[in-house]
């Protein structure tokens, strides 16, 4: 009961014969004839209608106006094609149908403007939605990860991150390489999956990636994905709102679903709220209320007029406000070096005196002779690097020279590069020797662990390692121990060669050890000083040291202030970026409107991560801020 | 016009051009009656560019009678309404929670006039009560009697009442101003008409009035403080506009020596009196005469009428649908103040609402809204239903998430179209849009198909001394509408390079209008992505009688949902305080039920 009337072109003879037959002649008459000077498409006619609610063809005719869209499809009961908004179609009928559906005319030649300026593989998008992505396997460590990309634009970025030139099979496992599309850089190598709409979960276009289980690469990939324009990380239960508006879910699946994106995004939103808690949550917050007000003052510049009562500065203050936000968010981003420390490796450097086992830990970690291993005092002369994978995360570990004064050139610029890459690292691993610990505890007078502490910075400060304040002169409060000022790194103390002290000795160092542990339970991963006693030659208190290695790799990777990485973490970063970018653009525009507009993408980014923002917060800043009343 | 003699401004003016694209009276009244015509915020973009205009008093009054009396099959009578004619609903109504219907209204003299639709619009006389300094009485205006019985009927019907307060003026003999030492105003030199309809205004250019800009001195202060006593109106609880504060307020809160600007605005062409924009005061009379003349330029001025306060019922308006409908009983309209709101415009934008949705629900049609993604009727509306309100609610263009879409300048565009099928619209009127879209339509067109390189158009504007952040090595070819976005490019400058252009560059209101669309075309991609955004979740229409109790959500959320009763889950998801699980929770239920009834 339908014919297909091409589109774009005028109605031809012959439809309009089937079309006279199903309508009526006298409709179709005038319409035939306004049609055909406009050229408009009909794009499926069911038969019938003489519905002529409230409008009636007769004045449509007195008018010489066709009715409009809604009208028609009233009458006719002709679907609204999604993409009527060619460019072929002009006239009459195509911007009152925009006016009608699209609320704003022109649509169609703006966004025809704009995909005209971009690339062929843009042009076919579809402007509307947003194509979102995510993690779509379990958080954490794992064997294989699974990143869902979903929207109009999951081709074009399954292209950018595959560097492919033609979409793969669908439905088909393909093993190709990927790439981070900013850099180039290659992020792993996995298998992609191609699942055009609707056949897919979604409904939307979907590709997959399955990369490696490590969250260095899967927080790479994130990175790359949002890199891409068009692509957004995925709100809260969103694959499955979109699965389920485009009808792929049967109410069965709806109803377990529900509860389980209840549960999922409920601890996202206590992970969110425990992360708010913290100085992270503090900071957001503040930024937060500075942005508001700057938004606030922006907006009241623009809704109350010149004579009522705003003064000239406020435009002023706004704009500094945002600029020093702007250098805030932009130093919170650069600060924590997350995203590089994933590309290239956390650096960790070994340090020591001469001799200590340096170069044994090196091999033993990295399960190869990358060193060379003798008994003689200043074997190692370079820096020795050596990548290893900790815990799913890349680390570059760095061997140096035993730290000493020595008259022998090679070994005094050996020295000087051990010093230079250690202040360099992201984290220090100082290597002292159990036989030498004990002998000075016995030499020394004070308490066990202030004694410990004494010696490492005595140590320490006799290689003048690190640049150190005098350790005595810090804080003399009981959390903080004598030494804390000398590290300005992340560090672990490791006492090595335990298995050359007695037993006796050893009950002294790990009494030592917890004491110490406990002193630093309360500082974050990162700034917390961890010892261990091991022996690189037995492999005693390895385990240990490892687990104490892993959670400091994994601190630095993820962002050091947060914590463990996560999904919610990943999206903060992303929003932050985004928050920045509309910071930057804001100055950039000369219409108020817009600049305005940027600062409310800024405010709505930011609200993603602290909470929304409604009007009326920004109403109650100009309130109170500016005596407004004409 | 009971308070200010001007119509428009910032937001406002918004609300007038999309009442007008709807066919509303008021703007086109206001381009015969208005007096001085500016438009506000020009150096701040044209999507906030505020149409205003000095109206007298006399001839809105006039011109706004004559043309209701000549409205054809109009019957105007004018009466107190005391009651409501309440009775059963009509059964074969979808979607209503109501459990009685309105059928018509009693009046003053006990004569009933039944009717298929009742729109009220109460204004302050709610249960009005005016107060002058520590007197207080029952009155919706000065000298104009408050309704007492209908405000009981409403409350009686289960409505939730508020009360809420504003205040008026002092009013000043023109004659006794020493305009001298003041700052003269004037309107614009090419005044800008309110109506799509009109070309110009009614008035000369050159016979605009001149407002006055003057201020408080300090002197002002002490008076207000020491007799806080005396003034019943700023002690009370209830709410008023922190928007408009009386000048007692501005005191209180900003200091006694901060001088607060006023305006001296004329009431007409033929009157004397002058309008004290800025300087509401509720003390007694004598007091607010000594304070008048602490303000420059007013020290021998006679008042000739103080100013006061009111304080008057309104209904919570989560109360109402979006199409002004209330739940509670069928057939039953509110617009203007009894929903909360101030301000003429505000109210206009409600009343052509309540008053097409009376219509088409007494012709049985579907009913008319306007989202809020289609005009600042539709965010005025939605605030209201979906949020409610404490205080008098004064549109702003900060309350539209869609600022750069939702301009004055394209309001026809964006409602006349459906306002014409709703039967709203004259035949005239739509022609006359249909005209502008098809010219727009095609001056799109072809300014996006004139392509020159950006060397080109660089040489060309400079020839014409417009500066661009074009260089010359500025590689690859723009089109002539991606040029409209510089600030300083108009289409006349692109028509000195291009030709093509001229017939729509000599064409004022259609050049005016491109060059905005091509103002705001970079940022209106990403907009119409969030606008299509919304619209799909407006298509999500929740039923009026669903149990929000039976759904696994926070105790919060039910209470919330509760109270408002959301129409969609667009509104749903804007109500304050609804989690992203509560929302899809909430969908999950709909769609259940959908199916389920499907299924049986």
């Amino acid at each position: 009961m339908s014919s297909r009337v091409e589109r774009g072109m005028a109605v031809s003879t012959k439809h309009f014969q089937l079309l006279q037959r199903r309508c009526g002649v006298h409709f179709l008459k005038t319409l035939y004839s306004t049609f055909i000077c406009r050229r408009l498409s009909v794009v499926c006619c069911h038969a019938n209608p003489y519905q002529t609610e409230g409008w009636t063809w007769k004045s449509a005719k007195l008018l010489g106006t066709v009715p409009s869209l809604r009208i028609l499809q009233r009458w006719f009961h002709i679907p609204v094609n999604q993409h009527y908004q060619s460019r072929g179609e002009t006239g009459k009928f195509a911007s009152e149908s925009q006016s009608i559906l699209g609320g704003r005319p022109f649509k169609a030649k703006s966004s025809h403007q704009s995909q005209r300026a971009s690339t062929s593989a843009q042009a076919t998008e579809d402007i509307s939605q947003d194509t979102i992505f995510a993690l779509s396997s379990g958080q954490g460590k794992c064997g294989v990860a699974v990143i869902r990309v979903s929207g109009p634009g999951a081709s074009k970025a399954l292209l950018a991150v595959t560097k492919m030139a033609n979409l793969p099979e669908a439905k088909k496992v393909h093993l190709r390489r990927l790439y981070n599309p900013t850099d180039g850089e290659t992020v792993d190598k996995g298998l992609i999956v191609w699942l055009p709409g609707p056949q897919s979960f979604t409904g939307e276009d979907v590709c997959e990636f399955h990369v490696h289980g490590g969250s260095a690469v899967v927080t790479a990939m994130h990175s790359a994905l949002d890199a891409i324009p068009g692509l957004r990380h995925a709100e809260p239960g969103e694959f499955t709102k979109r699965a389920f508006l485009n009808g792929k879910l049967d109410l069965t699946e709806v109803e377990g679903l529900g509860d389980l994106i209840q549960a999922e995004t409920e601890a996202q939103r206590r992970q969110a709220l425990r992360q708010m808690e913290g100085d992270l949550g503090q900071l957001y917050e503040a930024w937060r209320l500075r942005l508001i007000k700057c938004v606030a003052h922006v907006e009241a510049f623009i809704d109350f007029s010149e004579d009522e009562n705003i003064e000239e500065g406020v435009l002023d203050q706004a704009q500094a406000g945002v600029k020093q936000l702007v250098t805030d968010i932009q130093a919170h981003l650069d600060d924590n070096r997350c995203g590089e420390r994933l590309r290239s490796g956390v650096q960790v450097a070994i340090i020591g005196q001469p001799n200590v086992g340096k170069s044994s830990l090196l091999n033993l970690l990295c399960q190869r002779p990358a060193a060379i291993v003798t008994p003689i005092a200043g074997t190692t002369r370079d820096v020795i690097e050596s990548a290893v994978n900790i815990g799913g995360y890349p680390v570059l570990l760095l061997d140096t020279a035993g730290l000493r004064e020595t008259q022998d050139v090679i070994e005094q610029e050996g020295v000087r590069r051990a010093r230079q890459r250690a202040e360099n690292a992201d984290l220090t691993i100082i290597m002292t020797e159990a036989s030498d610990i004990i002998s000075n505890i016995a030499s020394s007078t004070s308490n066990s662990h202030d004694r410990l502490s004494t010696i490492l910075e005595k140590r320490l400060q006799e290689t003048e390692t690190l640049t150190s304040e005098p350790t005595q002169g810090s804080s003399p409060s009981g959390d903080s121990i004598p030494g804390d000022g000398g590290f300005q790194n992340s560090s672990i103390v490791v006492i090595n060669k335990s298995d050359l002290v007695d037993v006796d000795c050893m009950d002294t160092l790990t009494s030592i050890e917890s004491a110490l542990c406990q002193k630093h339970d309360k500082k974050n991963e990162v700034q917390k000083r961890s010892v261990c006693i091991m022996s690189c030659t037995t492999g005693q208190g390895m385990d240990h040291f490892l687990e104490i290695l892993r959670g400091k790799v994994e601190a630095l990777c993820g962002n050091p202030l947060l914590g463990n990485p996560s999904l919610t973490q990943a999206r903060h970063r992303s929003n932050l970026r985004h928050c920045l970018a509309a910071l930057e653009a804001f100055s950039s525009h000369e219409d108020l409107v817009m600049a305005a507009e940027q600062l409310r993408i800024a405010l709505r980014q930011l609200g993603k991560i602290t909470g929304r923002v409604g009007v009326e917060e920004i109403l109650d800043v100009v309130f109170q801020d500016f005596c407004i009343g004409k | 016009m009971s308070c200010n003699p001007s119509f428009g401004g910032i937001g406002k003016g918004h609300l007038m051009r999309e009442v007008d694209a709807l066919d509303g009276l008021c703007a086109r009244i206001a381009d015969r009656a208005g007096i001085q015509f500016k438009v506000l915020n020009r150096r701040k973009g044209p999507a906030v560019w505020g149409l205003r205009a000095q109206i007298d008093r006399d001839l809105y009054k006039r011109h706004m009678q004559e043309e209701i009396l000549n409205t054809p099959n109009l019957t105007v009578e004018a009466s107190s309404v005391e009651d409501l004619i309440i009775g059963d609903v009509q059964a074969e109504r979808e979607g209503t929670t109501a459990g009685k219907g309105c059928h018509g209204v009693i009046l003053k003299d006990g004569s009933h006039v039944s009717s298929r639709a009742v729109v009220l619009t109460t204004g302050t006389f709610l249960r009005g009560v005016i107060q002058i300094g520590i007197d207080e009485r029952p009155a919706g205006r000065l000298d104009d009697e408050p309704t007492i019985g209908l405000a009981k009927t409403l409350e009686n019907a289960g409505f939730t009442l508020g009360r809420l307060k504003t205040g008026t003026p002092p009013r000043l003999d023109g004659r006794t101003i020493d305009y001298s030492q003041l700052e003269k105003h004037r309107g614009d030199a090419q005044p800008t008409p309110f109506s799509f309809m009109n070309d110009r205004v009614t008035i000369k250019p050159e016979d605009q009035v001149v407002c006055h800009l003057t201020h408080t001195t300090p002197g002002i202060g002490p008076i207000i403080m020491e007799n806080k006593h005396l003034n019943v109106h700023i002690k009370e609880t209830v709410t008023g506009p922190r928007y408009c504060p009386s000048i007692e307020s501005k005191i209180f809160r900003f200091g006694m020596d901060k001088c607060h600007q006023i305006w001296l605005e004329p009431e007409g062409l033929n009157t004397d009196t002058v309008y004290m924009q800025g300087f509401s005061i509720t003390l007694p009379a004598d007091l607010q005469d000594q304070c008048i003349h602490m303000v420059k330029g007013l020290e021998n001025v006679v008042m000739t009428r103080p100013g006061y306060g009111v304080e008057y019922d309104f209904m919570d308006p989560r109360q109402i649908k979006s199409t002004l409908e209330t739940k509670r009983l069928q057939n039953l309209f509110f617009a203007g103040q009894i929903n909360g709101t101030t301000g003429y415009e505000e109210a206009a934008a409600q009343g052509i609402i309540a008053g097409l949705n009376a219509a088409l629900l007494a012709r049985n049609q579907p009913a008319f809204s306007v989202s809020r993604t289609e005009g600042y009727i539709g965010v005025l509306i939605d605030d209201l239903i979906t949020q409610g309100t404490s205080e008098p609610y004064r549109m702003f263009t900060s309350r539209s998430e869609f600022r750069m879409t939702l301009r004055p300048d394209n309001a026809d565009q964006r409602l006349t179209g459906r306002g014409y099928e709703a039967g709203c619209v004259s035949c005239h009127r739509y022609q006359r849009a249909q005209a502008t879209a098809d010219r727009l339509q095609e001056g799109m067109e072809v300014l996006q198909s004139v392509r020159l390189s950006r060397s080109k158009w660089r040489q060309g504007m400079e020839e014409q001394r417009v500066q661009t952040p074009l260089t010359e090595a500025s590689p690859g070819k723009i089109s002539a509408f991606e040029m409209l976005a510089y600030p300083n490019v108009t289409l006349a400058h692109l028509a000195a390079v291009s030709p093509d252009l001229k017939t729509y560059a000599d064409d004022e209101s259609i050049a005016m209008r491109l060059k905005v669309e091509g103002i705001y075309a970079p940022l209106l991609r990403q907009q119409q992505c969030d606008i299509d955004q919304v619209k799909r979740d407006e298509s999500l229409v929740l039923p009026a009688d669903i149990d929000y109790d039976s759904i696994n959500i926070s105790r919060e959320a039910i209470a919330k949902l509760s109270t408002v009763r959301p129409q969609t889950i667009a509104a749903a998801s804007r109500i304050e305080g609804m989690t992203p699980a509560a929302v899809l929770q909430l969908l999950y239920h709909v769609k259940r039920r959908e199916r389920q009834s499907l299924a049986v």
